[in-house]
């Protein structure tokens, strides 16, 4: 790190002005910053489910033995664990993306702005149906 | 009711100083005073060394920004009674340099608003005796919202990325130049293209969403970055699907 800068000194008409450095830890200092920290950390364990079902699709096609193998890797209590933590971040990611897409989007009908709950609304509905008919196709079994 | 609260103003003397420090004061309270109100207090009693701007007292000159207690605020619309009976932490915006106490030096946001062109570009001016160029209400919606800016600055200081990055043209700029993008008598919109469209203006801004929050005029800036974002992805991809477009 730099040793805090050699400011030179004070002459008229050359004012010196005080900069301060943003802290590493900027992001711990308030709530909605640390709020938006994990929303763009959630993308992370987005990705590993990405990852998790391209790997469990290629074990599927590879034949039953290595479809055994691959859910006896998800039975480790430090898988268990570890997608449960990823699932609450996908799910606060898709919370916090259908609220912010809501403000992304202008949507003018008639010379008039569409209110954002009328955005971020159907995209939760899809959502919610989506998942309530991929829920029932797999517990139906 | 307490008839005093305390005050802890920052203070930075460029001749003497090296880094800010807090002073405190013990000023009156009164239900119907507001930050600035007690700053204007020490000025005339306490302490008259002690620097900071302020004008119209009535949140349209966007002047008197300053932290109060961390969060980005005008001090003329910011009220003691609030606070009371905690001490109230008085300091200049976050992210620029200090010059004095609590002014700060807004030369960077200057230079950024002006690369933006914020004023109505016409390819060609209708002469005078033509008269106005006339809006309907519906038009006059469509970019009221971003007009109501007053350059106070706020969003700047709430802004993590301007913080991070300086070069970032930051929130109030980018409101500005979409709020005569909007405006249905401007054409101005291909030359703000290039200025806007780059990674130090809108592909810098992640979406915090504090700028629009700490707004004191609900502007949303944050909506109006990611709206031209919106419109800069459409636009490239329909160079990209018809080259031979072009309007």
């Amino acid at each position: 790190m730099k040793s805090a800068a050699v400011t030179p000194p004070y002459t008229l008409n050359h004012p010196r002005w005080y900069r301060k450095r943003v802290s590493t830890y900027w992001w711990l200092q308030r709530w909605e910053y640390l709020r938006f920290v994990l929303r763009e950390i959630s993308s992370v364990f987005v990705a590993w489910f990405v990852v998790l079902t391209i790997a469990q699709l290629y074990a599927m096609s590879r034949g039953s033995e290595a479809y055994n193998t691959f859910l006896d890797f998800l039975k480790n209590p430090f898988i268990i664990a570890f997608n449960i933590i990823s699932f609450l971040f996908v799910v606060y990611h898709s919370i916090t993306w259908f609220n912010l897409s809501a403000r992304a989007m202008s949507i003018r009908v008639g010379g008039k702005k569409v209110p954002g709950f009328m955005i971020s609304g159907p995209n939760f509905v899809a959502w919610l149906i989506i998942s309530a008919v991929i829920g029932w196709l797999l517990l139906r079994a | 009711m307490a008839d005093t609260i305390k005050l802890e103003v920052s203070r930075y003397s460029p001749e003497t100083d090296a880094a800010p420090h807090l002073q405190s004061f013990e000023v009156p309270f009164r239900k119907d005073w507001v930050v600035l109100d007690a700053l204007n207090y020490i000025k005339d009693k306490q302490d008259g060394s002690l620097t900071y701007r302020w004008s119209c007292r009535m949140g349209i000159c966007g002047s008197c920004g300053m932290l109060v207690n961390g969060e980005p605020k005008l001090t003329c619309a910011t009220f003691l009674a609030d606070y009371a009976p905690e001490p109230i932490r008085v300091e200049p915006l976050r992210n620029f340099p200090v010059i004095r106490d609590l002014v700060i030096a807004m030369n960077d946001f200057m230079r950024k608003l002006q690369k933006m062109k914020p004023w109505l570009i016409r390819k060609e001016e209708k002469p005078v005796s033509e008269g106005e160029y006339l809006q309907t209400p519906d038009e006059l919606e469509a970019f009221k919202q971003y007009s109501m800016c007053i350059n106070c600055m706020l969003c700047y200081a709430a802004c993590p990325v301007y913080g991070l990055d300086p070069l970032f043209s930051g929130p109030a700029a980018i409101a500005l130049a979409q709020r005569y993008n909007l405006d249905s008598r401007d054409q101005g919109s291909k030359d703000r293209f290039p200025v806007l469209s780059q990674h130090d203006a809108i592909w810098g801004c992640t979406f915090v969403g504090e700028c629009t929050r700490v707004c004191p005029k609900h502007v949303d800036p944050a909506g109006a970055i990611q709206q031209y974002k919106l419109t800069a992805a459409l636009d490239w991809a329909k160079s990209v699907l018809m080259p031979w477009g072009g309007k």
